[in-house]
Formats: structure tokens, sequence, C-alpha cells
């Protein structure tokens, strides 16, 4: 029997003093070390490659004690790469992004939990499912269609009239996208707010979209912050969107950006890894300080009420 | 307010209603509790509490996103099918050419690799990553001190992009000593006085050795794989009943049989979603082999051959479909089991 | 890494690379008039046969400099810093005569330039772009996506010698392209590195291996590779293939008109497996760059890739003026008389889709035209000294002394091809295609090699 995030979280923090405090073996500390040392070496040898200096590297090679640090790699990167742009691509096609997945989605949840109808459940698993399938089974038609959408499109949202190679067109198919994921779990979420609320709002005569706006949304912030700030790491972690529905190298978002910097500065693994690492703080930002935002995000969904 | 259908009779109904001694059960949906006693048979009138322009937003606020969900999802999904069943090459005519494409993707040279390759993404994950991942849940469950910064420390690959987690990688597998970590590492324990009586692996090829290389992107893919599965079996643990252990525990159970036979069952729903994302992940897997070689080469992967055929200079758009419907069958499979067992949930 | 799969456009200064270079010198022109009147990319027929060369309609005089107005946009595959300078060196000068053209530059990196070239084409193009000749070229004119620019070539036809003329032409006998650079397949090393151990340049196959086994002797790793992104083996494919077979069998080879199976292409593979021993191991997980770093720091004798230029050029001037080159050795067989080898030229195009052209259309070809001279191509090859220009009237005084070396070998050659990922089908040479087929050859060169072929041809055959 599982229970509600909230009465989880409680139970956790009531558990210590009733639980038997259960005697962790060494072994168990043991492994857990090192299981915890493997797992942050690679961030860590990442680290320090991009703090290396060229001559160092190539007189000693990268397995070496450093015979001096550099933030040379990390300025290099910025210049050279062109992240700055790289950074604003990747906002502008964020933000939005997660904006209107989850007012969407919450809209979408909202409709087909709180009111009866007899296509309620295939309207979800239609929308979950969208989410479920491989990215491969519908970027050939996709890309074609971007290529063909020229009749649509206005003029402030795609400067060639098509939704190929246009940052509006990647917020489009991100937030799609997403959609099912974010309806799964606000939908698991609203299942588990009283139904009288609506109702009553509903007595009281509220439209139902005011019903959504006013009533359901400031009861969701929990849940809504915990998809915003996954929703977020997704989004900004999408390599393969960008990849194949855009061709500009200045337009990309900054993790198929990556791949340019790959190919300009192949082996020169300092320049990569300071590149790398620049490219990943947005996220470990938002990771640290909405962490829990974020765990409780991955769990809503599967955590049931 | 006008059209509204329930206006001043619906005070009145709720007092016949409870004098009629009907059941206000606030599980059942809100029509039927408004329903006026049976007067006559068989017909039951509902009052609904939406009003017409209620309804429409209702229809608006699912429809628009349903629409867009189906046309740039759904609708090139089966598009994918049916230009599966073409020869195209991305431009000029459309020839319909039945199962042709699938007789070539059936006699590709790279595509029983694929198969095969992505048979063992699924089993590495279902039967290394995924449990090393509630291993570690289960041993961060409870007291551990410093589990705070070991969850950190574990989830921090999940918020990494799998581009950059391949960059990563790479700078350990560089082959060259002096260059990636792994080689630099073995060949400094060779050249130690205590010489291990272990073969010189200083100079393996690990990113380019066709033998060897899936496995080297699967243990870069197990980094975050092991993260992301812990945290939902964490949650998981966490909102699992204390009273049960504890209930277990005076009874006399071991830790390894409170989680076996009490904890495991009880996380039934948790250990749904964990197999069906174990099967998910293992078919989407693309960006760490992309980012190495482009899929080849032992790196071959359905998703990979996808894109490589039909979305490169070459446009076997017929072909590459053909690939990608193989894909969306697997698929399917971990898709409806996961929609069928939310279904059923849904309906208890 | 995944980026680097195609082979190197010149534009590029070869492939994706870290881009310090020097200022070096110009081009002799003078070495480039003396070129062999054929040169074909291979794989079609027209090519191959006699140029049929035409200027085609009456060319339309192309606006007086200064007398030209509006925009031109081309689309660039180069992203490196050093090649992407010379483009703009060569930009501004236009510019500079021409104040009131806005020249607009899109610059793509390059391989996803060629993985979204289709799309590219097929939607909306910019007026102009970098492209390649060869099959490449051809294909995409058969659909349709290129736009003929005879009437430039009618003005500056004088300025090149067939073989460029021949390979800008496509099949309905228009001309396409205008070249901007070239560079040759050669053998490279270090001088400084032979005058020590005393090795002396090989003139056959067999000093060439005997000098391996010497280099392996000495410590060195005789012949470096880099093959990660699967076309730097194709270079060494197409050069025994050109030695034991001669041209006309390899461009027949490449169009598909001789099989994978026939017993000529099997003795390529077995020549070249006598040369495995001698290469650099775990090629296949290794970029070039990494493989041209052996070269550089001197522990490695010699590597069969022109643009090691690159990378020695960024190790300093001291490395750079150490690196010479010699052409592959002769394998003793009639066609070693052709001095053939791989010489890929990278150019420009006109669009057919751009949906700017009609406005554009002068502008572009004025465009054209002006990167088709030696003053412009000079500039390039000034600022990336690892390919030479084609225009016959480059001024070469300034040349480096390995940029005159290649144009003596190009001058030399009877016959010149374009690369094999050029001269063939895409999906053919592409990454699950020939790349993979070779690597699978370097790992395991014992295997049979009557399977490997014939697996090769049913997967030409399968593509259509």
């Amino acid at each position: 029997m599982t229970r509600t995030p909230r009465k989880a979280a409680r139970a956790a923090e009531t558990a210590v003093p009733h639980r038997r405090r259960r005697h962790r073996h060494v072994g168990t500390y043991a492994f857990i070390i090192l299981m915890a040392i493997l797992w942050i070496f690679p961030l860590i040898w990442t680290i320090y490659a991009s703090l290396r200096t060229n001559q160092d590297t190539t007189l000693h090679g990268y397995f070496s004690l450093p015979s001096g640090l550099t933030l040379d790699n990390y300025i290099d990167a910025w210049n050279g790469a062109e992240i700055p742009r790289a950074y604003l691509n990747t906002l502008v096609i964020t933000i939005p992004s997660v904006i209107v997945a989850l007012l969407v989605s919450s809209m979408v949840a909202f409709a087909l939990t709180r009111f009866k109808w007899r296509f309620n459940i295939p309207l979800l698993m239609i929308f979950v499912a969208g989410n479920l399938l491989p990215q491969q089974v519908f970027i050939i038609p996709l890309s074609k269609m971007f290529l063909w959408s020229g009749f649509f499109v206005p003029a402030p949202l795609s400067d060639t009239g098509l939704l190929f190679n246009q940052l509006f067109g990647i917020i489009l198919i991100n937030v799609i996208f997403q959609m099912g994921f974010c309806i799964f779990v606000l939908s698991n979420y609203m299942k588990t707010l009283p139904k009288e609320l609506v109702e009553a709002a509903q007595v009281d005569g509220a439209g139902v979209f005011r019903i959504w706006a006013g009533v359901i949304m400031p009861l969701c912030r929990p849940a809504l912050a915990a998809m915003a700030t996954l929703e977020f790491t997704f989004i900004y972690n999408d390599f393969f969107w960008a990849l194949f529905l855009m061709k500009d190298g200045d337009r990309r978002p900054i993790t198929s950006f990556l791949q340019n910097l790959n190919g300009m500065y192949y082996s020169d693994y300092s320049l990569l890894a300071a590149g790398a690492f620049l490219a990943v703080i947005p996220t470990l930002i938002v990771f640290f300080l909405l962490q829990r935002y974020f765990v409780s995000g991955l769990t809503l969904g599967s955590v049931k009420g | 307010m006008a059209d509204r259908e329930m206006n001043d009779a619906a005070p009145a109904q709720l007092a016949l209603a409870s004098t009629a001694g009907a059941a206000v059960d606030s599980d059942v949906p809100s029509r039927r509790r408004f329903s006026l006693p049976l007067r006559r048979a068989p017909r039951r009138r509902r009052f609904s509490l939406l009003t017409r322009r209620d309804k429409l937003v209702l229809a608006l606020m699912v429809g628009i996103p349903l629409a867009f969900d189906l046309v740039f999802i759904w609708l090139p999904c089966f598009a994918t099918m049916g230009l599966s069943f073409t020869d195209w090459k991305g431009y000029g005519a459309i020839n319909f050419v039945g199962l042709e494409e699938y007789e070539k993707v059936w006699s590709y040279p790279f595509f029983e690799p694929a198969l095969i390759h992505n048979a063992i993404w699924l089993a590495w994950l279902a039967c290394i990553a995924t449990p090393l991942g509630i291993l570690v849940a289960v041993i961060l469950d409870g007291n551990l001190r410093g589990s705070r910064v070991y969850q950190t420390i574990f989830y921090l690959p999940v918020v990494l992009s799998l581009a950059v987690i391949g960059l990563i990688w790479q700078l350990l597998y560089a082959p060259d000593v002096g260059n990636g970590f792994i080689n630099s590492f073995l060949d400094a324990l060779g050249q130690m006085p205590i010489s291990l009586p272990l073969p010189d692996m200083s100079h393996t090829d690990w990113l380019g050795d066709g033998n060897i290389n899936l496995f080297a992107c699967l243990v870069a893919a197990s980094w975050r794989h092991v993260g992301y599965i812990c945290i939902l079996y964490l949650a998981g643990l966490k909102s699992v009943d204390p009273q049960l252990r504890e209930a277990a525990a005076i009874d006399g159970a071991t830790s390894r049989q409170t989680f076996f036979r009490v904890v495991f069952p009880v996380m039934r729903p948790i250990n749904v979603i964990i197999v069906v994302i174990t099967a998910i992940e293992a078919l989407r897997a693309f960006d760490i082999v992309y980012i190495v070689n482009r899929g080849r080469n032992g790196l071959e992967l359905l998703s990979a051959l996808v894109t490589n055929n039909a979305l490169s200079e070459a446009n076997r758009v017929g072909f590459g479909s053909a690939i990608a419907v193989v894909l969306l069958l697997i698929s399917i499979i971990p898709i409806v089991t996961f929609l069928v067992w939310q279904a059923r949930e849904d309906l208890e | 890494m995944a980026d680097n799969d195609k082979s190197p456009g010149l534009l590029t200064g070869g492939q994706v690379t870290r881009r310090e270079v020097l200022k070096k010198g110009l081009v002799a022109g003078a070495g480039l008039t003396v070129l062999p009147t054929v040169i074909a990319a291979c794989g079609s027929t027209a090519a191959t046969a006699e140029p049929t060369q035409a200027p085609g309609a009456t060319p339309t005089p192309v606006p007086s400099q200064g007398a030209l107005s509006g925009n031109v946009s081309l689309g660039s595959n180069l992203s490196d810093a050093v090649p992407k300078k010379a483009l703009q060196d060569a930009i501004d000068l236009f510019t500079t005569a021409n104040p009131d053209v806005n020249v607009k530059i899109n610059t793509v990196d390059h391989s996803t330039f060629q993985d979204t070239i289709t799309n590219y084409l097929q939607s909306t193009p910019d007026d102009t772009l970098t492209w390649f000749s060869g099959y490449r070229m051809r294909a995409f004119v058969s659909q349709g996506l290129f736009t003929p620019m005879d009437d430039v070539w009618a003005n500056i036809s004088s300025n090149y010698t067939d073989a460029y003329k021949t390979a800008c032409t496509a099949d309905d006998g228009k001309m396409y392209m205008v070249p901007w650079a070239t560079y040759a397949w050669t053998v490279y090393y270090r001088k400084d590195v032979w005058a020590d151990k005393g090795y002396a340049i090989p003139t056959t196959l067999d000093e060439m291996k005997t000098l391996a086994a010497k280099m392996k002797a000495d410590g060195l790793v005789p012949i470096g590779l880099g093959d990660k992104d699967g076309w730097p083996a194709m270079g060494h494919f197409d050069i025994i293939n050109l030695r034991e077979n001669g041209y006309q069998f390899h461009v027949d080879l490449m169009a598909g008109k001789v099989k994978w199976t026939d017993p000529a292409v099997k003795k390529v593979f077995t020549v070249w497996k006598d040369l495995l021993p001698f290469y650099e191991s775990g090629s296949a997980g290794r970029v070039w760059q990494d493989a041209a770093k052996n070269l550089v720091a001197k522990r490695t004798g010699m590597m069969l890739q022109p643009q090691v230029a690159e990378t020695f050029t960024a190790a300093g001037d001291a490395d750079y003026a150490q690196l010479a080159m010699f052409p592959w050795p002769h394998h003793g067989t009639e066609w070693d008389a052709e001095e053939a080898l791989d010489a890929p030229i990278d150019g420009f195009m006109i669009s057919a889709n751009s949906p700017t052209l009609a406005a554009d259309l002068a502008n572009a070809k004025a465009l054209m035209q002006h990167l088709s001279t030696g003053e412009a191509q000079g500039l390039a090859a000034k600022a990336n000294p690892a390919n030479i220009a084609c225009a016959n009237d480059t001024d070469t005084s300034g040349y480096t002394d390995l940029q005159k070396a290649q144009v003596a070998v190009l001058a030399k050659a009877q016959k010149l091809t374009q690369f094999l990922d050029r001269d063939t089908k895409p999906e053919f040479a592409g990454p699950n295609g020939m790349q993979a087929f070779l690597i699978d050859f370097l790992q395991k060169p014992d295997q049979d090699l009557d399977s490997f072929l014939g697996k090769i041809q049913t997967f030409w055959d399968s593509l259509d």
C-alpha cells in the first residue's frame, strides 16, 4: 500500500524513531562509499581535465599531476565556440516550452480527471503513449512536415514560413512531446484532490476555466513546481530534435551545439571538457537549488495516491 | 448564468435527495448524486453541473492539445508506417512497393547486429543497471549517514544530457595512454613494481573495438540509468508504510526477508513503472551511440539506423521508415503493457 | 567522433579541426596549367567520356563591378576558424568592389551541413553554397536542386584547365560549380626524423614495406591512422586500388559497373592486408587529429593524410617546417604511369530553391565569378596552407614548400579522383556502409575476403 507524497513525507519524518535502528554493516558502508566514488569520478575527471593547460597536457598527457591550473579553456570555449549564443537559444527554447507544456497539460489533466466522460481513459492513453514512443519512430515524416509547413507559420514565429530550422518549431515539438508525461503526472496528482472542490466551485457559478485557473492550479503548485524542474531538465537536455529539425549552427541549443564543439575542437580534450561543463552548468544549478522538486517530480508520477 | 441547466432547481433537488435518503457518497460521481429518486423507471434524469459554455471550454482544453498531438506525433507515426511500404527517396514520386523495403531491411548487413545490440542493451539495463539502482535505493533507504550526499552523487548524472555524458565518458575512454583516463590508469598499474598477473589492457580501444564498445557505452548509459532508477525506487521505498516493516521485524524477519517478502510485493506499482522505464530507455538508446561514432561497427542500434539512412545525405526514406516500424513494433510491447496496467488502475 | 565522419572539405582545410594557422604564401599557378586533361569525378558516364564542354547559352554578361546592389546569401560548411576566415577574406574583397551588395554567410558545422544537405536544398537554401564535386554534385543536379552557371563559366573558362571544367560539369553537360580549392592525398612525414634515422623516400611498394619494417624496428609506428570518423581509411583504399587496377577500374567500381567481388578488388585488399601489420593499432577508436599528433610527436613514421598539415600548423612554425610529403609509391603495375591520386575539389554552387534567388541571381553569379578568380582563391590558400587554389592565375609565389609540392604532384598526375565518399552514392559510403566495412577489414584483416566482398556487393545491390 503506497501513500500520497504528502503522507509519505510525513511518514518518513516520523519513521526514524519508530523504526528499529537497523544495523548497517561495514560492508554496506564500504560498498556505497566505493560506488559513490566511482560515480562522482567521471565528473571530477572532466573538471580536472578542463583546468589543465594545453602545454601541460601536450607534454605530460592528461593522466598527470598538474603543473598549473587555468581557466583558459573555459574562456576559449566561451569565446570561440559561441556558447553565449547557444545558451540564449536554449533559454528561448526551454522556458516557453516548460511554461506552455505545463499550462496545456494541466488543462488536459484537469479536464480528463475531474469530469467523467466515456473517452477519458482512451484520451489519456493517447497522450501518454505519444510520449513513450521512441522519437525515431516518427521523426522522418515529422521532419518532412516541418520542411513543407510553409503555409501557416506566421512571420514572427518563423523567418522562412517553415517550421524547419526555427526555434519555434523546436518549442512546438518539445511541448507536444512532453505533454504526455506531464499529463500523466498531473492527472495522477489531480486525482488526489478532493472532488468537492470542483463541485463547490461549480455550484458557486464558476466556469471551468475559472475553476482551473483559480482552484486547481494553485493547489497543484507542488506538482507544477516539480514538473517545471523536471521538464526544464528534460527539454534542456534534449539532443534529438534540434539535431534533425534545425540546420543553422547559430540557432542551435547548447546540447546539439556540443556536437559543433566536438567537431571544432576534436582531441583538444581540455577544451571539450570545459565546453561540456559550461553546457551543464544551468542544469546543475537547477538541480542543486531545486533537488527536492526534481525528485518529487519524478516520483509524483509513480507514487500514486 | 442564464444558460445554466440547473438553476434554482438545484437546492431543491439536493433537499429532495437527502430527504429521500439517497446516499450521498462522495465517491459517487456528482451526476448520480443529484439524480432524482426513481418515479418512472427506467429513465434516470441526470443533471450536469456543466453549462454548454463549460462543455465548450472543456472541449477546447482537451481538443486543441489533442489535435496537436495527433498531427505532430500520431500522424507522423502512421505516416512512417505508410512510408515503409514505399521506396521514396525524399524527393520525387512516392511509389508503393509493398514489402520490398522490409526485405531490404532483413538483408541489410547492419540490421541483425542492431537487433542484437538493442537486445543486449535491454538485457544489460534489466539485469545489471536496474537491479543496481534498486540495490542502491535500498541501501540509501533508512538510516545511512550522509544519505543526502550519496543521493546527490547518484542523481547528478540524471540531470546531465546524454550528449554531455557521451563527451565525459570519451575523456575516460580515449585509447591513447596520456589521453584517456582508463588506459592511462591501466598503463600506470602495469608499470608498478608489483605487476599483477593481468593481461595488458592499457591499449584497449574501448570505443573503436566492435567487440567491446557496446559495453563501454552501456557503462556510460548505466551511469545515468542507475541514478534514475534509484530516485524512483527510493521514493517508493520511503512511502511504504513503516508499520509493515516493523511487523516483519517483530516477526523476526531479517532485512533481506523483509525486503523480498514484505516490501517488494507492496511496491508493485513502482515495480511496474521500473520495468516499463527500463524497456523504454533501452529502446530509446540513441544519443550516446550517435555521439561516439554515429552507430556503426559494434554500436549499431535500430534508432541510429533509422536516422543514418533516412535523415542523412542518403535520404532513403522508405527504407529508414521500415526500420522505424520495426522499432515501433518492438516498442509497442512495453507501451501497451504500461497502458493496460494504467487503465486497469484507473478503472479500479 | 561522430562529427567527423565525412571526408574533409577543402574549405574546412580538412575536417573539423583546430584552427590555428599561419599565413603562408600563394600557389604557383603555372604548375596547374600542366594538369592532366581528364579529371573525372568517378561514377558517371558523361564525365569519363570526352568532356562535353558546353559553354551553354549566350553568356549573360556579368554586371560590371560596382553596378551591383542588393543581397546574396552563402551557405557555408566552413565552420572552422581558419577556412572561415579565408572565405571571409575573399568575400570582403568582393564587397569592397561592390559596396552596395550585402553578402550574408550562413555557416553550419561541417558534418551537419552534409547531413542536412538534402533537406536544406529542397526547402529554403541560401542563394549560393559550398559543396563538393563528384557524384554528390551530379546526384543533386539531377534532382534539379542547383542552377547552372554556364554564363559565369563563359567568362572564366580560360582560367581553368580542362580537368576542373570536367569536374564542374554535370551529366546534362552544363556547368554547375566554380572550384575553390583542392589538395592532394599523399604521404606525409617529418624530414628531421627521416634524416635522423636515415630513411629514404620509397618509390616502390616493396621499398615502402622494407622502410616500414625498419621503422618498426626503430620503435616508430610506421603508418599512422586515425579512422574514428570512418573516412580516412578510404584514402588508403583509393590509392591502392588506383595503383593496382588503374583509374578506369576505380571509376567503374565506384559507379557499380564493376563488382566488388571481382578478383581485382580482392587483390587490392590482399595487398592492403600485407601493409596492415605496419599500421597504427586501434585506429577505429582514434580520431585522425590524434594520429596526426603522434606524427608531430615523432612517434609515427608516416601518414597518408593531407590534413595533418593543419595539425602541424597548429603545432608551430618549427614543426611545420619539418613537414614534407611524397606520393604513394608505385606498385609495379601498368597503372603506375597514371600517377593517379585523390584530389578532391571543393567549390561553390548556386541553389535552385532559394526563395530570394530571383532577386539575387545577378549578385550570386557575380559572387561566383569573383570566387573563381585567382585573387580570391589566393587569399584562401594563404590563410589555409593545407590547400591549394584551383584558378590558373593564382599568384603562387608565396606558396609554402608543401603547397608547391602539392602543385607538382597534381601536375604530374594523369588522372585524378575525388575520394571514395564523393565519387559514389552517399548511402553506400556512409557510416552504415563503406565506413563500417573498411573498419571491419582493418580490425579483422584475416577474415575470408570472398565473403567480406560478397557482403559489400550485396549491400551495393540492395541500394537502388
